[in-house]
Formats: C-alpha cells, structure tokens, sequence
C-alpha cells in the first residue's frame, strides 16, 4: 500500500491539520507521500519533510497551484494519485472542494470525513449530523478520502527527514481564477487546533457583545467560535461557525455562552473533553451535553468568570 | 439562460434520527421526508436569478424513487418551470448521482447547474464537485453569494478562513452555503398551479448509465451518549471545579 496525502497550507506555513491527517494515514498502513501543491511553498515542503514516518515530499511549485483552487488541484492529484492505494486530505473547505473532482476523474467513489480507520478498506465516519456513525467498506482500487481532524491525534511534526523532490506538472486552468478574499484576521488560536473554545449564540443580542467572550479568550489564549444562530443574525462572520456545517471541534474545553443546543451545534462540539454551558434558560438542551452548567445570565456570568481566572 | 437545480429527497431536517435495533442502517419507515434544506437554497437562487432576469428557464432534476415527485412539485411551486424525475429505487452512490446528472447537463445543457453542498442524510459534500469533473465544468462551491455577470459568474465561497470570491466562465456549478439566501415559502396558488407544470420521468437506463455501487455499509451505531454533568451554582464554584476537578484551567 502507499498513501498520497495533500498538504494543507498558505504557501508559507504547514496547517496543523496535516499532521492529524498523518496519523490517519499511518493507522492505514504503508508509504505515506505528501504532496505539496502551491507558489513559493518551500518552507511549506521543509516542514513536511520533517514530519517524523513520511517517505517523500512531492512539491508542485507553480503559479496555476498559488490559491489551490479545485480545478487544477483536482486535476494534478488524479494524475499524481493515480499509482497510490489511497489518497487523503483533511477535510477542511480546500479538500473538500478538490478531493470530489479527483474521485471523479479516477472514476472512483470517495469516503467523506472519516473519524476512524478499521482496516485498508473500511472507514468510519459520522452521517446525519453526527446522529449516527457508519462503518463503510469500499471497494474502490483506490480510496479517496478526506480526514476529520478530531478523530485523530496529530502525528510528530519533528523527527522526519523525507527527500523532497519537484514535481514540474502544470494543470492551470482557463475556466476559472481566484478573485479576492476577505479572510478574519485573529492574533487568536485557531478554532480547530485550540485547547480552549469559548462561543456564543443567540443569546449574545449582537456582535459587540462578543466582546466580553473576547476578554475571557484572551486570558485564556482560547479561540472565539459561534453557532449557527449568531452567525446568521449576522453578529458575527461564517469562519467562527462551529457546528456540522461549520467547524468542528473537540478542545480540552469548551464552553458554550447563550447557546441552546441545537444538534447541527452539538455535532460540531460534542467530542469536546469538557464542556461547559452558561444559559439563563435551564430547560437548553445544551446541558444535556454539558459537563457544567451555570444556569444564570451571561452578562452577570461571563465578566465574573473573566476577573476569576 | 437555463438553471439546472438538483433536488434530494431526504429525512426531514426537524425528525430525530434513529439507528435500526440490527445496526443495518438508519431507520427510515414512517419518517417524514422532505427537500434537502440545501437544495431549497439552490431552488431559491435559481427562482432569485430569474426574477433579475438572468434566468430564462428552471429545470429542477431529482434522483429517487416515484414519491421524489413531491420534492419537484415543491420546486415548482417555489417558481421552477419544468421538473426531471430520474426513478429508481436503488440507494445510489455519490459517483452514480454525478454521472446521472452529468448526462442530464449534457441533454439540457444548461449555463449554470446550481445544488446544495451537501445532503443531511450522507453528508457526503460530494456530488456537485464529482459533476463538475466529469463535464469538465468549473465549480463555485459553498457558495454564499452569486453574481452572474455576462458569461462569467462570480462566486463568493464560505472557506475556513473566511470568504473568498472565484470567477468562473459559463458553464459552471455552483453548490450552495447556509447563507446564500433564505428560501421561500410556497403560496397556495403556486402549489395548485405547481401541478400543471411538465414533469417527466425517466430511468437510469435512459440516460445510458449503469448503476454501480463500490461502497458497503458494514454497520450503523448510534453515536456515543455524553451524559449531563452537574449544575453549578455560581461562577466560583465553575471556576473551582475547572481548576480541581476537570483541570483544565
């Protein structure tokens, strides 16, 4: 067996995400390969290569790679992935957008989002919104797959000294191009990779109000995330969504303020160690789920719990 | 121009789901059903561009057995022209969807195929994608905001850190995000009308495409319970409990 695994990343840094896509890929078995696909992503490569258990870096280092958008990535994963067993990404939105198509264009099926692996050949991964977990086999010549992080530990970033080799294959695209972006800027964790979350719902009124879970994130060095509701009502942007549809996390703790409970949020939240709810309404089910809940109002609960820590 | 939208027939987002006492799958039997909430999205927006005048034709496509009817009428009712039934009662595969919509995309051809990201059932999050590589068509997906403009479409997309805008020229895909719109309801005088609309039915046979399946359900569990944990009575005792007993503070 041999396993190509794509690389997620800005062109200047490796996304933490890659390393639980590692140990996934070492439960499976066999040579793992990363593909490194972007513009000026050399730093990108060397980390790569440091990761402890990988055989070779593969850099793709071309202007048509610079934002990976789907139709050259998907392009250059099927003719790269065509001689592995397997191929894998983390399913953040950029896997999720490419690992389709190059599914398709090796005429293979594709397993989403797994959170275990059983064996080579069969997966587990959670279907209707967390709801119920499927164990699927497949029968796919090559296994295309995209890794939910929480279920896998990150594999040891140091330790590993893999060749690094060029690829000089170019699949621009003339049907489409990046545009622009709006990306948050945050001196705070990432959501997906922090020990600490702290979110807010409905319950928040409107976007200044976040600020006091701001003032709690910032002692803590946790990361601010939301759910559903807030985000629609507009108090905050789609980044910060946790939930099945948004991000989902699994932190050492997590506590949720003003947030009902609604299973698309849960499904985001709920492999959380701890979990903590503040909601003025005792009757969410949120505490369900909770470790901790402080039934009281978050503007009294939230600034106490800040000059407390 | 002509919008293609892609409609599934899933459990109802509001039905708690539950796992057959064998493990075998979800169970399904006297379930209410409904249109995939994403792909009341993608009706929406194609309904939203031919009230701007940049559609000319809605033709909504679904793929199950005879009772999906409903979800095209539905579509028809919220402003959808015509309806395409492809009627089978396999369970299908994310691969044999995207093929099925492919050579209706290649019999209609459309300038824009609009779909949900994802349908609540598998959440798979991968037909829109596999369609687009097999038409060779580009791909705005999780789209939040869509402006067509001459042969081109601008598509804003809700990525992890935050928006990015990709330009793709007609034809192209676009599969939509929570936020693209807010769907409408259907009024009583579209419902009745919804009902002289065309809808046709045809098999997977007709479309020259075989039905294949390379993925087995071993089994189905429920998901691990948390339990509830205690109730505090005040921040102290949150913060003291954090600290001594959770230590996670």
């Amino acid at each position: 067996m041999s396993i190509l695994l794509i690389a997620e990343h800005d062109n200047a840094t490796l996304n933490v995400a890659t390393l639980n896509v590692v140990t996934a890929a070492k439960e499976i078995g066999g040579d793992i390969d990363i593909l490194v696909a972007g513009e000026g992503c050399g730093a990108v490569a060397e980390a790569a290569a440091k990761i402890e258990g990988i055989n070779k870096v593969i850099v793709a280092d071309n202007a048509a790679y610079t934002y990976q958008i789907a139709e050259p990535m998907g392009d250059l994963v099927a003719e790269l992935g065509a001689d592995y067993s397997h191929i894998l990404s983390a399913a953040t939105t950029t896997g999720k957008d490419f690992m389709p198509r190059t599914a398709a264009l090796l005429d293979v099926n594709m397993i989403s989002d797994i959170s275990a692996v059983e064996s080579a050949d069969t997966f587990v991964r959670p279907i209707y919104a967390g709801n119920a977990i499927a164990t699927v086999q497949s029968s796919d010549a090559i296994k295309v797959i995209t890794v939910r992080g929480t279920g896998f530990d990150p594999a040891a970033g140091e330790g590993g000294s893999a060749t690094v080799e060029a690829t000089d294959i170019v699949k621009a695209s003339a049907i489409s191009a990046f545009v622009g972006e709006e990306l948050a800027a945050s001196d705070r964790p990432d959501l997906a990779a922090a020990e600490i979350v702290i979110s807010g719902g409905r319950g928040m009124g409107n976007g200044d109000n976040f600020e006091i879970l701001y003032k709690v994130a910032d002692k803590l060095g946790a990361a601010v995330g939301a759910s559903r509701a807030a985000v629609d009502a507009g108090f905050v942007p789609n980044d910060m969504q946790v939930g099945q549809t948004g991000k989902i996390v699994a932190p050492s703790l997590y506590i949720a303020v003003g947030i009902s409970g609604a299973i698309q949020h849960l499904a985001g939240m709920k492999d959380s160690k701890v979990i903590v709810a503040i909601n003025k309404d005792e009757e969410a089910p949120i505490f369900q789920v909770a470790d901790y809940g402080l039934v009281a109002d978050l503007f009294d609960a939230v600034p106490e719990l800040e000059s407390m820590i | 121009m002509k919008v293609l939208v892609a409609v599934k027939r899933v459990i109802d987002y509001n039905v708690k789901v539950r796992v057959k006492p064998d493990n075998s799958d979800v169970d399904l039997n006297n379930v209410k059903m409904a249109m995939n909430p994403f792909c009341e999205i993608a009706v929406e927006e194609a309904v939203r561009l031919k009230e701007k005048g940049v559609a000319t034709e809605i033709v909504v496509v679904s793929i199950g057995p005879k009772v999906a009817q409903e979800q095209i009428r539905t579509s028809l009712a919220l402003g959808a022209d015509r309806g395409i039934l492809i009627e089978t009662d396999e369970k299908l595969e994310s691969l044999t969807v995207a093929k099925l919509l492919k050579a209706v995309v290649e019999k209609e051809q459309p300038q824009l195929v609009v779909l949900g990201k994802q349908s609540i059932d598998s959440d798979n999050n991968q037909t829109g994608q596999m369609l687009g590589a097999l038409t060779g068509l580009p791909q705005g997906t999780f789209a939040s905001e869509v402006a067509v403009d001459g042969d081109k479409v601008n598509v804003t997309r809700e990525v992890d850190a935050g928006l990015r805008t990709v330009g793709l020229s007609l034809p192209a895909i676009v599969t939509t995000d929570l936020r693209l719109n807010e769907p409408r309801y259907a009024s009583l005088p579209n419902i009745m009308k919804a009902k002289r609309k065309p809808l046709e039915t045809v098999t997977p046979a007709d479309l020259g495409v075989e039905i294949k399946s390379t993925q087995t359900l071993v089994k189905v569990t429920p998901p691990a319970q948390r339990s509830a944990g205690i109730k505090v009575a005040d921040v102290a005792q949150l913060v003291e409990k954090l600290k001594t007993e959770a230590k996670v503070l």
